[in-house]
């Protein structure tokens, strides 16, 4: 393995480079995956049949935690890279560990407007207006659970073998990874549900 | 549990076909333990990151799945041989096309040049290796058994009966209850999931891996044409990944995606099908085209005609591609603007690939060709592929449309299409690098042979097709009476199945001749070849290049043998090797059992094999193997022995 001293760690051999370069293709793909599901979704949202309608069941109570949460989590991972570069272990760890919690609630209260729609009356079955809620919806928070997951696999790593090339690339692969849900869920935020609440 | 659900009830030629499945795995099983195979097979393929080893076992799959389809074909063809003929009933009919169609297009063409560019596109670059080997063992292991997934839905519960192109509402539970749908969306999920795997392993290889001094404008053609074969899969696969999800959705789940009642929109079925759909006939016609570059250039002694031209002309197909999508359902009700943009965009893709046939006549123009079993395919390509071109263009007329859509000609026309714009083409191909991979030719006069049978009962099949359907024979259509007068052509063309049939025969008959007694060869380019993958030996040693190449010009290999520009200059080092690892075949071991859960509603096994997946995934995480070195020693004794020189 050729290391390369003059760049950040998670850059430093060819094959750091080249996965970090095949985790942005791979993110357009997802982007290609998200734009159909929002297309999806758009096609479906005025066709509620007898079941509720957007308006009738979003809140914007726990939308906004949920927001609240994720973006600030986007903050924590960029400080976990960057306490990464500076070669501070314990803060990375810290700041991946926060990450990682606000993910978890992230989930818990989409998971309990779930419950809070289904007992509404608002099934996967009900229309074909909440089918594609709860697919988008569900993709993503598909998307923060795998993340969690990779990302505690990640602390592991990192607290038993170091900051070194292949841990770094790892928590920068991840890193983007988890911006990318943040994205997503910024137009999630609006254009599902501002737009559906106006 | 019920398990009625897990029977498939059907005629003699079912339970027959049951049976002798079962007799080859006994048989296989068999075999491998009496001659102590098992531990070579695990440890030279199921368990291998080679590229070139992953190549072959993709090939080897898809040369299975053509006979597997082919059968379909050829029931199909013998059903409608003549007027009221009893061999298959309207069920098994409406299940033989379906799989005859996905097995075709997404587990024989699409893995055939999948598994071509794993074989040659690191050569034609000078690279060492894909830039993810542990990842490319990944996708073919998904596509592996994502495809006998779909296999064994033929003897487990039902095959999928709604056409390939699975139109909802046809496909949904209320019309199509058996599980053969369930089958569709989760054996292509899981091997589409491995295809954009595989798009995304070769962008970086390509554009990262390249040898130093091959700039973009350097690269060989097929090298160019895969790249961006694999730019439309990562942009089309994802929305196949959603239609299947969907899919899976409605029909196990119960959600309201598809349905006619509840908010549900069928032509949504419809769109995402086809803008995936259309996309995926250029994912195996454009690399088909690169395939036909190399070949034309090789034998004609020339430079292709027209490179840049040809680059620009590919680039601007891909992108037309994704526009296009809405041709197939012009009689569905869209309206005339739609309509129109849509047959303006499809016309509009004949203009970069009549470039393209234009620059193939060129090359040929003046050179000295010789007539050689791939060369002869990619001469018939020409003309037949015009053929299928121009009735495209004939059918990409909205107004037209109405006329012959979902008759014959349309089943005429894709098949014009397909089979020289894919199935020859990777014939060609496998003819063409056959010896660089195994280190002999295939015998010449035996793939003449073949090639012959083929072309000719090619176009005994096709072409009355043409014809049916100008008379009203509607696609999909079981049988008819004596009335309609379609009994002699269609029997005309039963007749050029069997003659196909013969030609394939023929074809694996020559692998086998040829692997006892052709000649080995020992220069590495028994073509007089131009480019990189023939600078190194036959076979190809594991590291692919002693010493890696400096590329100065365009076809590198041809400028070192004519004008003396040296490909290498420094010495043998060692060099680095992947280890090989069990973890991606468990992987798809594992997903097959998760999607087989799933089409039957298993809950627990699914949990279980959902859970599955994400420890192996963990633990490849978790995996510190950073392969070995090969000494350098090693690889001088290795390509002494392979230039046939004593060590
Ligand atoms: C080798 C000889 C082949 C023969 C004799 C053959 C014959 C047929 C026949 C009879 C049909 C059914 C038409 C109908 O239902 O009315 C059909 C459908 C089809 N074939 Fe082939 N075929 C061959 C090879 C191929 C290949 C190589 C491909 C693709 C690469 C292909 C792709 C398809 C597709 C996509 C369909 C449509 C299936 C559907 O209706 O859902 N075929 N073929
Ligand atoms: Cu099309």
């Amino acid at each position: 393995m050729k290391i390369d001293a003059s760049k950040p760690l998670e850059y430093s051999t060819e094959e750091n480079n080249n996965k970090i370069f095949g985790f942005w293709i791979f993110l357009g793909a997802e982007i290609a995956l998200f734009a159909t599901l929002f297309t999806v979704y758009f096609v479906m949202v005025n066709r509620f049949a007898s079941g509720p309608s957007g308006p009738e069941i979003f809140e914007i109570g726990p939308v906004l935690i949920e927001t609240f949460l994720l973006l600030s989590s986007s903050f924590t991972i960029g400080l976990a890279v960057h306490a990464m570069r500076h070669g501070y272990k314990k803060a990375m760890m810290v700041f991946m560990a926060i990450t990682l919690l606000m993910g978890l609630g992230f989930l818990g209260i989409e998971i309990m407007e779930f419950f809070t729609y289904v007992h509404e009356g608002a099934t996967l079955q009900t229309s074909g207006f909440l089918s594609s809620l709860f697919v988008l919806l569900g993709t993503h928070g598909a998307h923060v659970t795998f993340g969690f997951l990779w990302g505690t696999g990640i602390m592991i790593q990192l607290w038993r073998q170091g900051i070194n090339p292949a841990t770094a690339n790892k928590s920068f692969i991840f890193s983007l990874y988890w911006h990318f849900l943040d994205v997503v869920w910024i137009f999630i935020f609006s254009f599902v549900y501002l737009k559906g609440m106006m | 549990m019920d398990l009625e659900r897990f029977k498939v009830h059907g005629e003699p030629l079912i339970y027959g076909a049951m049976i002798s499945i079962v007799l080859a795995t006994i048989g296989i099983i068999v075999g491998l333990t009496y001659f102590k195979k098992w531990g070579y097979l695990w440890r030279e393929w199921l368990t291998t990151v080679d590229h070139k080893k992953i190549g072959v076992m993709y090939i080897l799959a898809a040369l299975l799945m053509l006979f597997r389809g082919g059968i379909d074909a050829m029931m199909m063809r013998l059903q409608t041989a003549a007027p009221e003929m009893k061999f298959l009933d309207a069920q098994h009919y409406n299940e033989v096309f379906t799989t005859h169609g996905l097995i075709m297009i997404l587990f024989m063409a699409m893995p055939f040049i999948i598994g071509l560019m794993n074989v040659i596109i690191p050569l034609q670059i000078g690279a060492r290796d894909v830039a993810f080997p542990r990842l490319n063992a990944v996708s073919f292991w998904l596509f592996f058994f994502g495809a006998m997934l779909l296999n064994i839905s033929f003897v487990i519960g039902g095959s999928p009966d709604a056409g390939w192109s699975a139109y909802f509402p046809l496909a949904s539970l209320e019309f199509s209850p058996t599980v053969g749908n369930n089958y569709y969306s989760l054996a292509l999920q899981i091997s589409g999931i491995g295809t954009l795997i595989t798009g995304v392993n070769f962008i970086v290889t390509i554009l990262k891996m390249r040898a130093p001094g091959m700039k973009l404008m350097k690269m060989p053609m097929f090298t160019w044409s895969v790249l961006i074969t694999n730019v439309i899969i990562v942009f089309a696969f994802p929305v196949l990944t959603v239609a299947l999800a969907l899919m899976m959705f409605d029909r196990i789940f119960g959600s309201q995606f598809f349905t006619m009642a509840n908010g549900g929109m069928d032509m949504l079925w419809a769109n995402l099908f086809w803008v995936w759909g259309h996309p995926e006939v250029y994912i195996v016609v454009l690399p088909a085209f690169g395939i036909y570059s190399e070949i034309v250039a090789t034998f004609s002694k020339k430079n292709l005609y027209g490179y840049t031209s040809m680059v620009f002309s590919m680039i601007i197909i891909s992108l037309l591609s994704f526009l296009v999508w809405a041709h197939h359902f012009y009689t569905m009700g869209q309206g005339v603007m739609v309509n129109s943009f849509f047959s303006i965009t499809t016309m509009a893709i004949a203009v970069p690939t009549g470039v393209k046939i234009f620059n193939w006549l060129f090359t040929l123009r003046k050179g000295r060709i010789s007539f050689t079993t791939p060369m002869l395919y990619t001469l018939a390509f020409i003309p037949i592929f015009t053929i299928g071109g121009v009735t495209g263009v004939m059918l990409a007329m909205a107004s037209a449309d109405y006329q012959y859509h979902n008759t014959m000609f349309l089943v005429a026309h894709f098949h014009y299409v397909l089979i020289p714009g894919a199935v020859f083409a990777v014939i060609a191909g496998f003819h063409y690098w056959f010896p660089k991979v195994f280190g002999f030719r295939l015998n010449e006069r035996l793939g003449k042979h073949a090639f012959w049978w083929i072309i000719i009962s090619f176009n005994v099949t096709f072409f009355p097709l043409f014809f049916l359907g100008l008379m009203g024979m509607t696609r999909r259509m079981y049988t008819y009476s004596e009335e309609t007068g379609f009994g002699p052509l269609n029997m005309l063309s039963f007749a050029g199945a069997v003659g196909l049939a013969i030609g394939f025969v023929i074809l694996v008959y020559n692998i086998y001749w040829s692997t006892r007694y052709m000649p080995r060869d020992t220069t590495g380019d028994p073509w007089d070849g131009r480019t990189l993958e023939w600078a190194t030996n036959s076979p190809i040693p594991a590291y692919n290049f002693a010493v890696v190449p400096k590329v100065q010009t365009r076809d590198a290999f041809w400028s070192q043998k004519v004008d003396n520009i040296q490909l290498y200059e420094e010495k043998i080092t060692k060099i680095h090797m992947p280890s090989n690892t069990g973890k991606p075949f468990i992987l798809g071991a594992i997903f097959f059992v998760f999607g087989f859960s799933l089409v039957f509603s298993l809950w627990i096994p699914a949990i279980l094999s959902g859970i599955g997946i994400l420890i192996v995934m963990a633990a490849m995480s978790f995996d510190r193997d950073h392969g070995f070195y090969i000494p350098a020693e090693e690889v001088i004794a290795t390509e002494k022995k392979l230039r046939g020189e004593t060590v």
